[in-house]
């Protein structure tokens, strides 16, 4: 059996609330906010984000046996989506990488598998949900990534102490391949079919536990069936200030919002606290875990809490630019070329530059040189470079500028010379920050985004910066 | 020792040069027909009598062919190079050799440029194909990264880096409205200059240089030659070219307050050419304004003013037609346009007519006799720097 040792999340910049909704189409939109992919993310990159978060979490050293990425929204189908996560985190080739997906429930199948195997897995769901406009999947859906990593017993955060799965067929939502927006059935429809099967599937799980509900210190119920989740809720008895509750702040994240709540109930749990995850997907699985004294390493590790990434730095999103975004909205495009598309050699043969950011340091003088080269630029040595990744280095803004005539699918583009903290210099683009918040000695992090797809569908991934805010 | 030059073994007896601007009634062929037919009739030398060609285009062609098939030449030795912004300047320095080296006696530089067919604004071309990770920043963008650094190192107040960059640009449009065949021939004035949209940091529309087709043309002999074809021949005093090695993208210890690559073009130019005080020299410099902050940076790597004062000698109107050194007196990239293989070509144009006297409205009244030409291709800290001296007589 696996354990859970680790754990990370990711929240978007961005946000949309129903109010942004309702002041352009004059009615719906809820009064909730929800999280937005910025146009230059999408369920692979925010599953790198959320990666990254989450090994941050597990012992040092860990290096998985396989990635097992689990989206809605894959960025491509037919190719492995995983792989760019793989490279993304600079991973050994003999590590596994595997996409699954398609269903919201794919999550709840992977992590019983996962737990079954006995392997070191790292398990990445991500997802962008939206729907028509003025849809309340569109209000209600919200982007983001959550990262579970499985190991050895001795480094379990969290015990499970028991399962329960219910499966049925029925009609709730559905999708055919090729649309980008669910059909929904009656709602009432979905709660009459939901509910005896998480009920049961509940007592299942806490009666083979041996817990009452009233035991329970976190309940984590994840669906996109709203009023199901809802009306479960309540009919748990479990205490409100006991249940995650993310979606009115970050919308309801499809094949990540297990992940995200489970996240959180860890982030708030004492050793010893039993937490129980329920997912309403065609069904019902449940699980009941216990948090071990390990949650504490954890704790210590962690980068930012869940509440953290929601409550830091963000900002709204016009919904104009979120139906951009998003492809809804047909706009003139910049009166430039399409960018062309990334060459499939290039791309290999620059894999550790393009993915994992990795540049090379001469072993003779020490110069660094991003990317990575064969001949020092300072002392003319070839082929004594030393690979180092500087993806999770910071780096400060030594030149700026923004520049309103290069193709970007969100002008301005802000473009900045930095300079790394391990040495060595960079041209980047600046993602999530309006011009004023640059100046000279601004400090960055890296981060991976998709810049832009191709006229032939190719997605350019490629690491950007953003500032180190002081509330991150 | 860098290069051992050929001081005043090269000359040039004659020269075309098309009107550049948006010719949407003439293709590339057209502006070569154009250029080349100029510089031959206006020097009485016939084509026949050429030995050899260079073209320099950067987008409107490839191989020798794109000069051989519109002007239906037999089987002469046509080379195509190409070199960035410095194509035209490259098409020289290699005929310029040629003729040097005693292979032939009588060569024509040819540079074009049809820029105009691409249906964008500014600059569009893609590069070979690559793993998508270049850096995307436009033209503007890259040297507008000139004007903070600079201002941050001399600690020149913002406003005031402004007025410097609005002189440059206000100096050359002044000039280009004395030169029928630049593309904006009209005075802009400082308001208009300072107040337009921007297009990348502090650089607006009039800090960029014109978007345009053209084309030009030298026809190069043996030195000892030059008085069969003309009275008033220019001689080759210096030929430089610096390929960076990118060292300015990679170190955090570049500054974006110079062009390493000019600086050592310019020391190597001046040394083939005998030039020890540039400022006091030259009667006068065509330089590559492709940004008025380029142009600024220029005066210092050039040495026509010390490091951190150059901003003082533009609004000084040092380098104004009227100044002590006059630049880009033909109204430069900014004003006579760029198309790319063509403008090194045209800097050396400008020579020709203020060396020989036939400069007409923005003749320049000077004593001196030599003249620079300086063309870059690249970005700041990546680029290839073409530095060259010019003169109306032998040194002796």
């Amino acid at each position: 059996m696996s354990a859970l040792i680790g754990y990370g999340t990711y929240v978007p910049y961005w946000r949309l609330s129903g109010k942004g909704i309702r002041e352009v189409l004059g009615t719906g939109g809820g009064k909730a906010t929800r999280a937005v992919a910025a146009y230059d993310e999408d369920s692979t990159t925010m599953g790198v984000e959320a990666a990254r978060d989450a090994l941050a979490t597990a012992p040092p050293g860990f290096v998985p046996e396989a990635v097992y990425f689990v989206t809605t929204s894959p960025a491509y189908l037919d190719k492995t989506n995983a792989t760019a996560i793989h490279a993304a985190l600079a991973l050994p080739q003999h590590v596994a990488a595997y996409d699954f997906g398609g269903a919201a429930r794919s999550v709840a199948g992977v992590l019983e598998l996962v737990r079954a195997s006995g392997a070191l897995a790292l398990v990445v769901t991500s997802d962008l949900r939206t729907g028509l406009p003025g849809s309340a999947d569109e209000a209600s859906g919200g982007d983001a990534a959550a990262a579970l990593v499985f190991g050895a017993g001795d480094d379990a955060i969290a015990d499970v102490l028991a399962t329960a799965s219910l499966t049925d067929e029925f009609l709730d939502r559905w999708r055919v391949p090729g649309e980008d927006a669910s059909h929904v059935w009656e709602d009432r429809f979905g709660d009459s079919a939901y509910q005896p099967l998480a009920r049961a599937a509940f007592t299942d799980a806490l009666k083979e536990a041996g817990v009452t509900a009233s035991e329970i210190d976190h309940l984590v119920v994840s669906g996109l069936h709203a009023r199901a989740v809802k009306s479960f809720v309540k009919w748990s008895g479990v205490p409100a200030g006991a249940v995650t509750d993310l979606e009115s702040r970050i919308g309801t994240s499809g094949a990540a919002q297990l992940g995200i709540g489970l996240s959180d109930a860890l982030d708030r749990a004492q050793p010893g606290a039993l937490i129980v995850t329920v997912a309403l997907a065609d069904g019902a699985d449940v699980t009941v875990l216990r948090a071990t004294d390990g949650v504490r390493n954890a704790h210590g590790r962690r980068i930012r809490s869940v509440t953290d990434q929601i409550d830091g730095a963000h900002r709204e999103v016009s919904y104009g630019d979120f139906l951009t975004w998003r492809g809804r909205l047909d706009r003139e495009p910049p009166r430039r070329p399409n960018p062309a598309a990334p060459a499939a050699g290039p791309a290999l043969r620059h894999k550790d530059w393009k993915f994992a950011l990795t540049a090379s340091r001469c072993d003779s003088c020490g110069t660094r040189h991003l990317p990575a080269v064969r001949v020092c630029v300072k002392c003319h040595a070839v082929d004594r470079m030393v690979a180092e990744r500087v993806a999770d280095e910071k780096a400060a803004v030594a030149t700026y500028t923004v520049d309103r005539l290069a193709f970007s699918p969100a002008p301005p583009l802000i473009a900045a010379m930095v300079d790394y903290a391990g040495g060595g210099r960079a041209g980047v683009e600046i993602t999530e920050a309006q011009p004023d918040e640059i100046t000279i000695g601004t400090k960055v992090e890296m981060t991976f985004r998709r810049l832009y797809t191709a006229d032939n569908g190719v997605h350019n991934y490629f690491w950007k910066a953003r500032p180190v805010r002081e509330d991150d | 020792m860098a290069s051992t030059g050929i001081r005043d073994r090269v000359a040039i007896v004659g020269m075309g040069c098309t009107p550049f601007g948006e010719h949407w009634n003439k293709g590339a062929d057209d502006l070569l027909i154009d250029a080349v037919g100029e510089a031959s009739t206006s020097s009485g030398i016939e084509l026949a009598h050429i030995d050899a060609y260079w073209v320099g285009t950067m987008l409107s062609g490839t191989g020798g062919t794109t000069l051989s098939l519109p002007l239906k030449l037999d089987y002469k030795p046509v080379t195509r190079v190409e070199n960035f912004c410095a194509t035209g300047s490259e098409s020289f320095r290699n005929a310029c050799y040629a003729v040097a080296s005693g292979a032939y006696d009588l060569v024509m530089a040819t540079g074009v440029e049809k820029l105009k067919d691409s249906g964008f604004s500014g600059l569009a071309y893609a590069g070979p194909p690559d793993d998508g990770t270049e850096d995307p920043t436009s033209a503007p963008a890259v040297f507008s990264f000139l004007e903070p650094a600079y201002a941050e190192k001399y600690s020149v107040p913002r406003d005031v880096m402004k007025e410097v960059m609005t002189h440059i640009a206000w100096k050359n449009h002044q000039n280009g409205a004395r030169n029928p065949r630049a593309q904006f021939q009209s005075e802009v004035s400082k308001e208009t200059i300072a107040s337009a949209p921007l297009v990348a940091g502090s650089l607006g529309i009039f800090d960029c240089s014109g978007v345009s087709d053209g084309a030009a043309a030298a026809i190069l002999c043996r030195a000892e030659d030059a008085h069969k074809y003309t009275d008033r021949p220019l001689y080759v005093k210096g030929l430089a070219l610096a390929a960076g090695s990118g060292a300015g993208v990679l170190s955090p210890e570049y500054d974006y307050t110079t062009f390493d690559e000019v600086t050592r073009a310019a020391a190597d130019a001046y040394r083939q050419a005998g030039i020890s005080d540039p400022r006091n020299q030259l009667a006068m410099a065509e330089v590559h304004d492709c940004f008025t902050p380029t142009e600024l940076v220029l005066m210092e790597d050039l040495g026509f003013a010390p490091r951190g004062s150059a901003w003082k000698a533009v609004l000084d109107g040092t380098f104004d037609l009227s100044g002590d050194l006059p630049v880009n007196p033909d109204g430069g990239l900014k004003s006579f346009g760029h198309p790319i293989g063509a403008s090194g070509l045209r800097m050396l144009f400008e020579c020709w007519l203020q060396l020989r006297g036939e400069a007409g409205a923005r003749q320049i009244d000077t004593g001196k006799t030599r003249a620079l030409t300086h063309n870059l291709g690249g970005r700041p800290g990546r680029c290839v720097s073409f530095v060259s001296v010019v003169g109306s007589d032998k040194d002796e």
